[in-house]
């Protein structure tokens, strides 16, 4: 059953340009010039109930317009967009009532509250009846470790702690549909581990629909079985991740730590990614030469102390998609 | 070397333009805000003006004149402490200050200066526009700010407005260090500021004050901030009174200062014994 | 919970957390009481030397002083929310309101109640008291009635006022302080007798943003003169309604810079 239907949603932004420099402010005074971008060029897809799904792209791709307009905190210059039967801005009071939001990088909760008041005051704002509150905050708290946080202002809190304070807040309400913005940024790895686990659990054994945007192409491999790409207001893909890998390439990358740091290898099948000292790593065609095959190759022409093999990172895969260099320096690609 | 200097101060100057160029919003606002007090005060005093036949203290030109010039220069009329030593006497920051190797009073003593002297140029020329040349285009003349009546006049006013601002910051480094005694320090900036306030006539000119009073006022160090120089603008006092009240603000001037750097010698002792 | 409830629970959190700086609070309340303590004095001096202002004496302008300061010192109170929207918007907090299923309007009167205005409030309560003590007054029911009106009415007006002022920042990122004439210049000018000024000004703030409305009429009916300005008494009665109807009219330009602000995003 579609939960969320998104049609052909385009949405423009006018930027205003500040030239720079003293002249620039000073013609800024008399006449400010204006840039249109195009956020959203006809965005479509549909989302049924209890998905999770990756929602990815380069920054100012509309990733957060997107997810705005399904919030129903900003209106589409047309197309057609229904959440849970609704038009998101056109009921806002009952649409934001079923659907939670989390910010990675912006906490709901109120700095110099104890994050138990928190709570209390977002029951109700929500006006959750207190017996469902009390189950549900019950259960959060057990699952999210939060026992010993209860009394610490939101101020104090690590930003771990903070996360799992702000997961639990959006989930009191028992929203149907959770849009998760960032949610593992600047975690630590225990936490980051938490975290997804606590999402898939809540996806798998709760069936709550599950938006993710996030950079983090772990937290996608780790959670989504669907992945829908985003590049310049449009979708560029929309389906699972091996569909997604396979239909950019085939490719896979080969590893190897090298006894020798001076030595480079050659070999027809190989293209090199990259070589930082002893790590060699190397792009091959699996269709063109097994792994075994070239495995068994270059160790016989090379010393070898280890050797892995791996699919490319979303972030190549990604960029391939936009025939950009993708986004991180340490990964330079040929196309 | 001179170069260098010069090349470092216009980035600045131009940086600063800039900011201001962009708060141009809310200069206009802050603008009209006073334009709008001005308008009503003088409309309060043209009301009890008209409401006796005696003749007070100070003319209604004059006194029209005292209230543009309040608006114009208030943004170096104010004695509070500075906002930004409050935050690092409130965080624990001000130890940092207390060690280095610098005169602590000069430095707040300038800084109370530098932050008056740009904003205060900077709204005080479009207020005298409109107060001096806009009010009588649109047939408000007899609300207008006039000129000082003589040459004199003018130089005596620029002498006495340049002390007024000496004798407030010394004042104001007064509060900023006061501070330095959390609560009771709140406290004595709260009645610095009243009496400061009340007593220089920035609420009503001291003339207008009970007769009873005015020995009173003549003896507080408060009238050299506000009452004295704008009643010299005004030509309410002769040009000829500017030497014994530029005497009276030197002196209150240099009070304030020696009191002060003594002040601060026991809070810097009191910070570091208390461990910040 | 409901609208009310929700209010009182955003209420007792705001004093829970200012008293925790007691001292903090007292002094900033003690200083704000002197300040407009001082204030008063000045009217007190010049009426002292004036004797009257345009037949209007002492009791009767301390009459209208308190009146305003009373007034004008509730809706402070309640409106810190709206005094730092700017900052709300630009950080984006705005966007959180906005998810959440309650008014932003409500949303934002919840954001703190602050207490360091009793400074002010206290004060025009001891001037208030000393008009009613000096002043020959006819109290009757319906007087004191109105004397409430006039406040409840001048709030809503001072609210509507601030709420144009945030609404100012859906438009500008610097957040326009234009209102801010009509605030604390409004607060000024009604502590005399409207009557005092010109006509064209006292038209303005009888018609378009009618502080006349919500305490020179209501305060003449209350003193039992006639009207300097000939209003008929009825509308002396009734004019504290122009409060509330600003205020709904502010509420109309609100939901306007909210639809816009949808539009637009930040």
């Amino acid at each position: 059953m579609a939960q969320i239907i998104v049609e052909n949603l385009v949405k423009t932004f006018t930027v205003s340009e500040r030239a720079a420099g003293l002249w620039g402010a000073v013609r800024g005074v008399v006449r400010r010039r204006h840039r249109t971008v195009r956020a959203l060029d006809g965005v479509s897809f549909t989302v049924d109930q209890g998905e999770l799904i990756g929602y990815i792209g380069p920054n100012g791709a509309g990733k957060s317009t997107t997810v705005k307009t399904l919030a129903g905190i900003l209106v589409p210059d047309s197309g057609r967009c229904e959440v849970l039967g609704r038009v998101p801005w056109s009921d806002r009071i009952a649409h934001v009532a079923r659907i939670g939001v989390v910010f990675g990088q912006r906490t709901q909760l109120w700095w110099d509250l104890p994050v138990a008041d928190s709570f209390e005051l977002l029951r109700d704002i929500y006006r959750v009846p207190q017996r469902h509150y009390a189950a549900a905050r019950d259960e959060l708290i057990a699952l999210l470790n939060l026992e010993a946080l209860l009394d610490v202002p939101v101020r104090q809190l690590s930003l771990g702690q903070r996360m799992r304070c702000d997961l639990a807040a959006a989930l009191l309400h028992a929203p149907s549909i959770l849009f998760l913005d960032e949610p593992t940024i600047g975690l630590d790895a225990i936490s980051k581990l938490a975290v997804r686990d606590f999402i898939k659990r809540l996806n798998r054994e709760r069936g709550v629909t599950v938006i993710l945007t996030t950079h983090d192409m772990d937290d996608i491999e780790a959670l989504c079985t669907r992945v829908v790409v985003i590049g310049d207001g449009r979708i560029l893909s929309d389906g699972t991740l091996s569909e997604l890998r396979n239909r950019v390439t085939r490719e896979r990358w080969l590893t190897i730590d090298l006894v020798d740091a001076e030595e480079s290898i050659e070999d027809p099948a190989v293209t090199l990614v990259r070589q930082d000292g002893h790590r060699v790593c190397l792009a091959f065609d699996p269709q063109r030469v097994s792994s075994a095959e070239l495995i068994q190759r270059i160790t016989r022409a090379h010393a070898i102390r280890d050797l892995f093999v791996e699919n490319p990172p979303i972030e190549t895969i990604v960029a391939r998609l936009y025939r950009l260099p993708a986004a991180a320096p340490s990964r330079a690609v040929e196309t | 070397m001179t170069r260098l200097h010069l090349g470092a101060y216009r980035a600045v100057l131009s940086a600063r333009f800039r900011m201001l160029l962009q708060y141009r919003a809310a200069a206009l606002a802050g603008l009209w805000t006073q334009i709008f007090f001005g308008l009503v005060l003088i409309m309060i005093y043209e009301a009890f003006y008209r409401s006796t036949t005696a003749r007070p203290p100070m003319a209604f030109r004059e006194l029209v004149s005292y209230v543009w010039l309040g608006q114009a220069l208030l943004a170096m009329l104010s004695w509070n402490a500075d906002a930004e030593i409050r935050a690092m006497v409130r965080s624990g920051a001000v130890a940092y200050e207390l060690c280095r190797p610098i005169d602590l009073y000069a430095l707040w003593y300038v800084r109370a200066i530098a932050s008056r002297t740009a904003p205060t140029i900077l709204r005080a020329l479009p207020m005298c526009v409109f107060a001096a040349v806009i009010l009588p285009l649109v047939g408000l003349g007899e609300w207008r700010l006039a000129a000082p009546p003589t040459a004199a006049a003018a130089v005596a006013f620029g002498a006495t407005i340049v002390c007024a601002l000496l004798l407030g910051c010394a004042l104001t480094t007064l509060s900023n260090i006061t501070l330095l005694w959390t609560i009771s320090g709140e406290g004595a900036v709260i009645l610095l500021t009243t009496c400061a306030t009340f007593f220089s006539g920035l609420i009503i000119p001291l003339p207008l004050f009970p007769d009873w009073v005015q020995p009173i006022l003549r003896a507080l160090p408060f009238a050299g901030l506000v009452d004295l120089p704008f009643r010299v603008f005004t030509g309410h006092l002769p040009a000829a009174a500017a030497a014994s009240i530029l005497s009276r603000q030197i002196f209150w001037t240099i009070v304030l200062v020696l009191f002060g750097r003594w002040l601060l010698s026991r809070g810097m002792r009191r910070i570091v014994v208390q461990g910040g | 919970m409901n609208a009310i409830r929700l209010y009182g629970r955003y209420a007792s959190i705001s004093l829970r957390g200012q008293m925790a700086y007691r001292a903090s609070f007292l002094m900033q309340t003690i200083g704000q009481f002197l300040l407009t303590g001082i204030e008063f004095l000045g009217i007190w001096a010049l009426l002292n030397r004036f004797g009257q202002i345009k037949g209007w004496t002492l009791p009767e302008v301390a009459f209208f002083y308190g009146l305003i300061s009373i007034t004008w010192s509730l809706a402070d109170a309640v409106t810190r929310g709206f005094d730092v929207f700017a900052g709300t918007v630009k950080s984006g907090e705005f966007d959180r309101l906005l998810l959440r299923p309650r008014s932003t309007i409500l949303q934002l009167f919840g954001h703190e109640l602050t207490l360091r205005r009793m400074g002010r409030l206290i004060q025009g309560l001891f001037v208030f008291g000393f008009a009613v003590a000096a002043a020959d007054i006819e109290w009757s029911v319906p007087r004191v009635s109105l004397v409430v009106l006039a406040v409840a009415g001048g709030v809503c007006l001072f609210v509507g006022l601030l709420i144009l002022e945030a609404t100012s920042a859906f438009w500008t990122t610097e957040g326009l302080e234009v209102w801010n004439a009509f605030t604390y210049g409004g607060v000024t000018m009604s502590q005399y007798p409207l009557d005092i000024y010109r006509p064209w000004f006292r038209r303005f703030f009888l018609v378009v943003v009618p502080l006349g409305c919500i305490s020179y009429l209501p305060g003449v009916a209350v003193l039992g003169r006639p009207d300097p300005l000939g209003t008929p008494v009825p509308l002396q009665w009734a004019a504290p309604l122009a409060g509330p109807i600003f205020l709904l009219a502010c509420l109309q330009v609100w939901r306007f810079g909210v639809r816009r602000y949808q539009s637009t995003g930040s």
